[in-house]
């Protein structure tokens, strides 16, 4: 089925082409003489490793930056793209991984937003629009109430509004950037079959990914970029992952994580009773949660996003205080302790939102790497003054060691890195504290094979040195692989324990789903 | 990283340049605009007037009185210095400390009452004014880090309540007859700041005091806490995002405090930097504000958020200030020479959306530069230390994507 379509798209022409694109920023070439075309009515994946130049290349068909070289076509005449505005009048639409809509509004507000249909007087005139929402949605299959406020439904309906804004204005050309990363597994399955949807109604479809699995399920091509340049364009139908992720990486890339079983000693974390309250409902957001840690073991904390693990993780790093129940580490009660002191202790938190608690954006990558370590006599003298010598050292070491590109090395600033390489950066500051106990939450999100083997590696690395990890996790990929031991969460409490050995795909969804609970003494 | 498309950047593309530039730019417009004014109002004198504002001291033909007019200016360029310093160090930890303006006049008051009412001598009233001033700004801190009060908001309010507060306090040291406070030169000599021979560098200006390098050294000072030390980092941090600073293990709260406190000592001290000179006396009558630390925040700005910056910035607006007792007052009413101040100062304000628009313009002519250049030279593999090619796969895909 899949072959006879994309035999079909491949005669139809094509609806946007970027032809030999070049854009370079001070100290790196993000796009070297980059070559896209999209055929009408096909899905398009572009794939790449973090920094590969995904995000440049996008931005410029956006309008959001000018390249130096090359031209883009539509329908094939040649088309200057100044701005945003130029891009929505030519018909492209984009769904950000960050999703832009207005919290507060409802689901139709967000969609006319912008376009809003008035009466001659200046009033908003919603009917019509209402009915035109209702009608797109039906037809793609999206299921969404237009009346609902953005706030109060799920991550997968905000982002069918996305896509529903794109469709309102009747845009020809649809990007899809990292849809599925804020994703559930069941949410992606739709999102796919929605993709297939619009692309049967003729829509050509750019769809950012690094996930090959996906890649692999819907996309009639691929196009690969690597390090800013262009390697080649490949019928899904002719290849393989293993085919695809050789061709972003440069390499063969093992997708399972070899590692020994584990030989768990003694306890490094104890967790009893905990309660933390939750910041947006009146309940506790974690109830009552009992389990622990052992050194040497990788224990995986399971569940469907919003099930208490962020409210767990805050709980036991300190950035939001506990209710009740004790929290110790290395046989030290520090349920009260500061953060500073539970790093200090021996933990060590690679949080889940990078941007937010991870780095200071504005700070250099060296100021980065020593954030959690600033005030430690290597880094400070006994007068208060910062040792920057040894600041710049200690950065150079973490950057070599964990493969953190970026443009200017030190002094480069981090929000002008990419996603993945700012996450390097931190996974290598979190791991070189050589911690008792590493806190990982999501530690793999939004990165490309290449970098997830690394970082799973290491994880498994710290392990075998007899640490500790506890990594949260969305990917059940990554739970059931890297883990030793599985503890899933559902609505605030611990609902199972499984061994990953004896264990399938299929029972952790239902442990997830809260369909099935065993008791659980930890 | 040792990417050879990398461009040393050259000394006029440096921050500090444009900073630099972005200031001038924002001066000139705000000259332009002041002239513009004038004109309207009276095309005959404009001419006349803006150069007088511009000349400031130098309108006198003596040497000896330029001096001495120069070291006026020098008297108040150094408080305005302090409440720029505050504005600035504030700003830097994320923090917009309009509470200067209400500190200053804190700071005024303690030293004076301190002078006249307990006589003690200059150095005690100056560290009693830092320490009060100081603990003035924690309460905008308390306020914002346990309260979560903006601290524009308690600024600006207690702005009114340290004027007011300082009317009454004041009240008990002024003269009989008039509502100026008592000169500490005849009643509190022991306060006035010494001038350890300054004065004769300004042609006798007794003015002229050890408050003017006292103030250029703190700003030296600032620079260096907030660029070369643990603590500056931490704050700078805490600016930056404070949640980040909080998953760090700083203490974000004291932090904030710890922020508007010194802000606080820094506006105060301006304060006691200019009533114990004996230069002004305060007037218990006062129904508004005093503009030196709201001058403060267009003196940070002008800048460039450079403390060493802000050294010749507040220059540049006192200078202007003073520059506009000059003006034809039979040409112009006695209220045009604070306008023309204002428009200037106001225009100051712009210098960061005036580096933004530089650097929009700079970006679009470097992608030129880039294109040009790159027509005559193809640059080298870039990173070319870390990619190896990969073998047959990779071929034998570009093939298939050619196809």
């Amino acid at each position: 089925m899949a072959a006879e379509k994309s035999a079909a798209v491949q005669n139809e022409p094509y609806a946007i082409e970027m032809l030999h694109i070049t854009k370079r920023f001070p100290g790196i070439i993000a796009n070297d003489d980059i070559s896209l075309q999209l055929r009408k009515g096909e899905i398009h994946a572009l794939l790449g490793e973090n920094g590969a130049g995904k995000s440049t290349l996008m931005s410029v068909l956006f309008g959001l930056y000018q390249p130096e070289e090359g031209e883009i076509r539509k329908n094939g005449q040649k088309v200057v793209i100044r701005d945003p505005n130029d891009a929505n009048d030519l018909g492209i639409g984009m769904v950000h991984q960050h999703f832009k809509l207005v919290e507060c509004f409802s689901v139709l507000d967000n969609i006319i937003l912008g376009v809003e249909p008035t009466t001659k007087g200046g009033f908003l005139h919603k009917a019509e629009a209402r009915e035109k929402v209702i009608a797109l949605s039906e037809k793609y299959g999206l299921h969404v109430d237009p009346d609902a406020i953005i706030e109060d439904i799920t991550v997968g309906m905000q982002q069918r509004t996305e896509i529903l804004k794109m469709l309102y204005r009747d845009n020809e050309i649809l990007i899809f950037d990292e849809p599925t990363a804020v994703l559930t597994p069941q949410e992606i399955e739709e999102l796919m079959q929605i993709m297939k949807n619009l692309a049967a109604e003729g829509k050509s479809i750019l769809f950012i990914s690094h996930k090959l699995n996906e890649i692999m399920s819907v996309a009639d091509r691929c196009s690969v970029l690597r390090k800013g340049k262009y390697i080649g364009t490949v019928n899904i139908a002719d290849t393989t992952a293993e085919g695809l992720s050789a061709m972003m990486v440069g390499r063969n890339v093992n997708f399972h994580v070899e590692k020994s079983p584990a030989h768990p000693t003694d306890v490094v974390l104890e967790v009893k009773d905990m309660v933390v309250a939750s910041k947006t409902h009146a309940n506790n957001a974690v109830k009552g949660v009992s389990f622990n840690v052992r050194k040497g073991e990788i224990v995986c904390i399971a569940g469907i996003d919003g099930n208490g693990q962020t409210e767990l993780v805050y709980g036991l790093s300190g950035l939001e205080p506990v209710k009740s129940g004790t929290i110790t580490l290395n046989g030290k009660d520090i349920t009260h302790l500061s953060i500073r002191k539970r790093s200090t202790s021996g933990m060590s938190h690679i949080p889940e939102d990078r941007h937010k608690h991870g780095l200071v954006l504005d700070y250099s990558l060296e100021n980065n790497i020593v954030l959690e370590r600033y005030f430690e006599p290597e880094f400070t003298s006994k007068a208060g003054f910062l040792r920057k010598d040894n600041i710049r050292k200690y950065a150079e070491k973490i950057i070599e060691e964990y493969d953190v590109r970026s443009g200017q090395g030190p002094i480069t600033i981090a929000r002008s890195m990419s996603g993945g390489n700012q996450q390097k950066a931190i996974v290598g500051r979190e791991i070189d504290k050589n911690p008792d106990l590493l806190i990982a939450v999501q530690p793999t999100r939004g990165l490309d094979v290449g970098a997830i083997e690394g970082i799973h590696k290491q994880l498994v690395n710290l392990r075998d040195e007899g640490k500790g990890v506890l990594l949260v996790s969305l990917e059940l990929d990554e739970v059931m692989d890297v883990s030793d031991r599985i503890l899933v969460m559902y609505e605030g409490e611990i609902v199972g324990e499984v061994d990953p050995k004896n264990t399938t795909v299929e029972e952790l969804g239902l442990y997830m789903a809260g369909a099935k609970r065993d008791e659980v003494k930890a | 990283m040792s990417d050879p498309m990398k461009k040393k950047e050259s000394f006029f593309q440096s921050d500090g340049f444009q900073s630099l530039l972005a200031s001038l730019i924002c001066i000139l417009l705000g000259l332009l605009i002041g002239f513009i004014v004038l004109l309207f109002i009276n095309p005959s004198g404009a001419a006349g007037a803006i150069g007088a504002v511009i000349k400031n001291f130098l309108n006198y033909s003596r040497a000896a009185l330029q001096l001495k007019n120069l070291g006026n200016t020098l008297v108040k360029t150094a408080p305005l210095l302090m409440c720029s310093l505050s504005v600035l160090f504030c700003y830097k930890v994320g923090l917009f400390n309009i509470g200067a303006a209400g500190q200053y006049v804190v700071g005024a008051c303690i030293s004076i009452y301190a002078a006249l009412a307990w006589g003690l001598p200059w150095w005690l009233c100056l560290l009693l004014a830092i320490l009060v001033g100081g603990i003035y700004g924690a309460i905008v801190g308390v306020l914002k880090a346990y309260c979560n009060v903006n601290e524009v908001i308690s600024g600006i309010m207690l702005n009114w309540i340290g004027l007011y507060t300082t009317n009454m306090i004041l009240t008990g040291v002024k003269e009989s007859t008039s509502p100026y406070t008592l000169h500490l030169r005849d009643y509190a000599p022991q306060s006035v700041l010494p001038n350890m021979g300054l004065a004769g560098l300004f042609a006798g200006n007794e003015y002229v005091s050890i408050a003017i390098p006292l103030a250029i050294i703190i700003a030296v000072a600032i620079k260096v806490i907030l660029d070369k030390t643990r603590f500056g980092y931490e704050l700078k941090a805490t600016g930056y995002n404070k949640n980040a600073a909080k998953y760090a293990g700083m203490a974000e709260q004291r932090n904030i405090i710890v922020t508007l406190a010194i802000g606080g000592a820094l506006a105060a001290c301006g304060g006691a930097f200019l009533y114990l000179t004996d230069y002004e006396l305060w007037e218990v009558t006062t129904s508004a504000v005093p503009g030196m630390g709201f001058n403060g925040i267009a003196a940070a700005f002008l800048g460039g958020l450079n403390p060493v910056g802000t050294i010749f910035s507040s220059y540049f607006i006192q200078h202007i200030t003073s520059g506009g007792a000059y003006v034809d007052k039979n040409l112009y009413s006695s209220q045009i020479s604070d306008l023309i101040s204002a428009i200037i100062i106001y225009l100051c304000g712009f210098v960061g959306f005036m580096k933004l628009t530089m650097k929009k313009l700079n970006a679009s002519k470097a992608a030129q530069d880039i294109a040009a250049n790159n027509a005559n030279a193809e640059p080298a593999g870039q990173d070319a230390s870390k990619e190896k090619p990969a073998d047959g796969s990779e071929s034998k895909t570009e093939e298939g994507g050619k196809a």
